[in-house]
Formats: C-alpha cells, sequence, structure tokens
C-alpha cells in the first residue's frame, strides 16, 4: 500500500437496516390500550396470590408466577418515584430534547409507569411530584395515546 | 465434575476507536495471544481447546452477522463454539460451567464489540420490551438518569460522591497503558461538565465509542497446574435477572445483584466480602453505579455507596481498591466491559498489574452487568 492511499479515509460499507415487523401485543396489553384509546381509562392487573396491582399491565406475576386475571382501573393520578431530563437526541425519541421521562405510580396501582413528564418548570420537577395524564386528542391503540403527565 | 476452574492466560486489546482495523484482526490478536502464552490450538482428541465461548451483540455487527467472524478467523470451526449475547462476565461463566460439568477440560472466551459501528443508544432502545418501553423512546443511558435521581434521593448521595468515583477511575487508569480516557479531571471538572440525564453528566458515563475485544483460556484444574504456574481460580459464580419493565422495582436497590454476589460468596465460602476480599473490579458504566453496586455486592451497607467513596475505603492503598484499572469509566466497550473486569482480576492476582497493582493480592471480585438500571448481574470472585 503507497503513502499515498494510507492518507486516503478509510473505506467503509455503509448501511441501513430497516426490517419493518409487526407483533401482537397479547390479550392483557391489547385490553390495557384500548382502555387507554377508547375510555382514556388505565386499567392494571391485580395478581390474585400477592395482592399487588400491575401497570403497565401484564398476564403473568413475575413474583409468584400465576396468571392474572383481575382488571382493576386505576387513576390516571400518581406520584413521580423518579425522573431524568434527557438533553441528547435519537431518532428513537417520539419528541425533541430537552424531555422528561419519569417513572409514575398511579394511585391504585404498586407498580409504576415510565412515561414523559411535560408542562412543569424544572425547578417544580421533583421526586414525589404529584401528576396527571394527558391523553392525546387522536388516539391509536398505543402507549403514546397517553400524551405525557402534567403536574396536578 | 471438575474440581476448580483456572484462567490461565488472559489478552486485551487496546480499547480505543478502531476504525482501520478489521473485527477479524482484533480477534485473531487477542486469540493468538492467549494460545502463544499457553502453546494451546484448537484440538478435537482433548490435547487442545476444547470450545470456544464468545460474547458479542449482535447489532454491532454492522448490523447482524456478527458472530459469523469468529470461528473461520481464528481456525475454531467444526467444533462446539457458543454465543453469548450479553455482557462477557457471563461468557466467563457459562466457560467455567462447561468444564464444571466435565463437558470439555479447556475453554477459551471471548468479549468483542466495536461500538464504533452504530449508535449505541439505539441498539440498546431494543433492550426495552416493544410494547411500553421501545415506544417512547427509552434507552439505558435514560433509565440510568432515572436510576442516579432515585438513588441519590433515596438514600441521599450527593453529585459529589458520584464525581469522585469518576476522579479516582480516571486517576487510577493512568496506571492502566490500554485505556483512553485516564486523566486528572477534578470533581469540579464534572460537576460542570454537560448534563445528558438528569443528574448524569457526560464525564460520569462511560466514554462511547470504544472498540475492543478480550480473552481468556480457562482449564479443569489438573490442566490449569500444567499450563501455568500462575493460574487463577474460579472460587464462585453468580448470576441473577430482574424484570425489564423499570417502574417494577426500586431502582434505588439492586436486589438481583444482592442475589447475584450472595449466590457467588456462598459458592467460595465467603462470609464478610468487604474484609475478605483484597480488590473489585465493578462494572462503573456510570459513576453512581460503582456505588450502587458496591452495595449490592456487600461492599458497603444498602445507602453507604456514599460513605465508601468518602472514606477512601476503594482509592488505591484503600482497604478495598475498586477498579484499579480505571474502570469502564475510562474507555472500555460494552460487553467487553464485564470480562474486562475478570481479565484486569487475574493480572492483579498473579502480579502483573504494573503500576495498578494492589501489593500482595490473593483474592478479587469482577463484576459484570447488563440490562436497563441493572437489570442482571454476574459476580465472579477469583484467587490465586
Ligand atoms: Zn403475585
Amino acid at each position: 500500500m503507497t503513502e499515498q492511499s494510507l492518507q486516503e479515509e478509510p473505506l467503509v460499507v455503509r448501511g441501513k437496516l430497516e426490517i419493518p415487523y409487526k407483533q401482537f401485543v397479547g390479550s392483557v396489553a391489547s385490553k390495557f390500550l384500548i382502555e387507554i384509546r377508547d375510555n382514556k381509562k388505565i386499567f392494571g392487573m391485580r395478581c390474585p396470590e400477592c395482592n399487588r396491582v400491575y401497570v403497565p399491565s401484564r398476564s403473568i406475576c413475575p413474583k409468584c408466577m400465576c396468571r392474572m386475571d383481575e382488571w382493576v382501573e386505576v387513576s390516571d393520578r400518581g406520584t413521580v418515584l423518579t425522573y431524568t431530563v434527557v438533553n441528547y437526541k435519537e431518532p428513537t425519541h417520539p419528541v425533541e430534547p430537552p424531555f422528561v421521562y419519569g417513572i409514575i405510580q398511579l394511585d391504585g396501582a404498586d407498580t409504576g409507569i415510565v412515561h414523559f413528564i411535560a408542562g412543569v418548570d424544572p425547578e417544580e420537577l421533583k421526586v414525589g411530584l404529584r401528576v396527571q395524564a394527558v391523553f392525546k386528542a387522536e388516539r391509536q391503540g398505543s402507549m403514546l395515546d397517553i400524551k405525557h403527565f402534567k403536574p396536578l | 465434575m471438575a474440581d476448580r476452574v483456572g484462567i490461565v492466560a488472559v489478552a486485551q486489546t487496546k480499547f480505543d476507536q478502531k476504525r482501520e482495523e478489521h473485527l477479524t484482526e482484533t480477534l485473531v490478536h487477542v486469540t493468538k495471544d492467549v494460545m502463544g502464552q499457553t502453546g494451546l490450538e484448537f484440538k478435537d482428541d482433548g490435547t487442545g481447546i476444547d470450545s470456544t465461548v464468545v460474547a458479542s451483540q449482535d447489532y454491532f455487527g454492522g448490523p447482524g452477522g456478527i458472530h459469523m467472524h469468529y470461528a473461520y478467523t481464528v481456525g475454531a470451526y467444526r467444533r462446539p463454539d457458543e454465543r453469548v449475547e450479553e455482557d462477557g462476565a457471563f461468557a466467563v461463566a457459562y466457560g467455567a460451567m462447561q468444564i464444571l460439568s466435565g463437558h470439555h477440560d479447556v475453554v477459551l472466551v471471548v468479549g468483542h464489540i466495536k461500538e464504533s459501528v452504530c449508535s449505541k443508544n439505539q441498539v440498546e432502545n431494543l433492550g426495552l420490551d416493544h410494547i411500553y418501553g421501545r415506544k417512547i423512546g427509552l434507552d439505558f443511558v435514560a433509565a440510568a438518569g432515572m436510576q442516579a435521581m432515585r438513588y441519590q434521593h433515596k438514600y441521599g448521595i450527593t453529585p459529589e460522591q458520584c464525581a469522585k468515583v469518576v476522579v479516582k477511575n480516571r486517576t487510577n487508569g493512568k496506571n492502566n497503558p490500554l485505556v483512553m480516557y485516564a486523566n486528572g479531571i477534578t470533581v469540579e471538572d464534572v460537576l460542570k461538565s454537560e448534563m445528558v440525564a438528569d443528574p448524569i453528566r457526560v464525564q460520569e458515563a462511560k466514554p462511547v465509542p470504544v472498540d475492543g475485544a478480550v480473552a481468556m483460556i480457562l482449564a479443569c484444574e489438573d490442566k490449569a497446574k500444567k499450563l501455568t504456574n500462575k493460574p487463577v481460580w474460579i472460587t464462585g459464580m453468580g448470576m441473577c435477572y430482574d424484570h425489564h419493565e423499570l417502574g417494577y422495582r426500586d431502582l434505588a436497590d439492586c436486589d438481583s445483584l444482592v442475589s447475584a454476589a450472595q449466590m457467588a460468596y456462598k459458592m467460595a465460602g465467603i462470609k464478610e466480602p468487604a474484609k475478605e476480599l483484597n480488590l473489585a473490579e465493578v462494572s462503573d458504566h456510570y459513576a453512581y453505579q460503582e456505588l450502587l453496586w458496591s452495595e449490592g455486592l456487600g461492599l458497603c451497607g444498602k445507602g453507604e455507596g456514599g460513605k465508601l467513596i468518602d472514606k477512601g475505603t476503594t482509592s488505591m492503598g484503600g482497604e478495598l481498591p475498586v477498579n484499579p484499572s480505571g474502570g469502564l469509566l475510562c474507555g472500555v466497550p460494552l460487553i467487553v466491559a464485564g470480562m474486562q473486569r475478570v481479565a484486569e482480576c487475574v493480572l492483579q492476582l498473579r502480579g502483573e498489574a504494573g503500576g495498578r497493582q494492589v501489593s500482595g493480592a490473593k483474592t478479587a471480585l469482577a463484576h459484570g452487568v447488563e440490562g436497563p438500571a441493572g437489570q442482571l448481574h454476574c459476580v465472579i470472585t477469583l484467587e490465586k
């Protein structure tokens, strides 16, 4: 290899992986997402053994390994367990930075749901903040049908 | 069943951006190195390396097909060749299990990643489920931000204490010729650096992208003793998974690490890790994690990670140095991360750690982690 060719940019192969996929969300997530889409209501599942209410809902209690089939409506209001202000940009982000992710324990649930917190002053943002879900006007049966949580 | 598993050779690349080195060259480099140290070759008659276990991450293959490169490059085909799609510490444990189960006597374990191939954050978004987590664009940096916030809130861990981890590790790294990001950064510099995911600042996160590989050879006890006069023994191993749904656990506590550590300590007969271990190499993907993982490993009490760094216990010259190598904060690729912790422990126990040597080290702990906010952990204890 000559010195000249070594000074060139290294030869690279460029590509982009785009594999469209679709996957059944399952009967439990279907109900969870459909209630949000059609009724702006948030439901969790209660475990018959440990009594915990899981939001977002899943069919199996990860503590007891039993099937859950009792739907419980939880509040659209809750408490921020933790949060972070995201200051970097990625194509995976549905919103522009800076934005806030939080884990919110809804009243009536024993677990937290990860979502956006918006409409909040930086000084106001804290663990323990009371928030309420804001639903999108146009809803499609996705986690993004909740636009974000806003301070109460 | 074999008595003990010994690590008889380790090799590491420099950890930097290998833009002009094809992955196969990196793999040949570390593989030839450990083969040269032991004189072992790939054999199918029980006189050489019986099997290989390779840890990497398929999306960093360009993407896809990352695992096609290993066997053909180093001539390890037509033999058992397993893949681990998670942190390299798990690959070491699986390799050791192949020996403990009696299936193989000598196993070559490799971990490799070129982070420079594609976006780590986009790949890690795929580590969340496709219904809830992925849809909102979550990735491991944001998950770490929420964990750090929860940890600081629940236990009163301060930003200064987290920044001290960066200062300690970047200083330690000056004695490690293989890392690129060792420097004389101060607490003030760290706390002035750009906020990435509140409360995590850019200097508190593992530098990205970094490329590199680690290889090691594990052997059953009698072969280990013949292959080297400085075998390092795996005394304990423990692994534990937690739920990937961040809101299903309290992120300020790392229950799965507690379980993994207890499993390893039980196997090793370790009762008081803080007293019995001479050093630990802990996966500090983010500064707060060294403190939180130290709690999970039982190196201090719950919520006492901040005090641990304040007291200087984990500094070089302290009672229990943590990350004498400089840790991941000095720039080590993901996946390679946990295996490189093991490799550094091996060098320490062989007395070959150069300027970062912990004098008289007889026992060490290596820790690997994977998944959002420390979902799964692997703990390996070692002795000479
Ligand atoms: Zn249950």
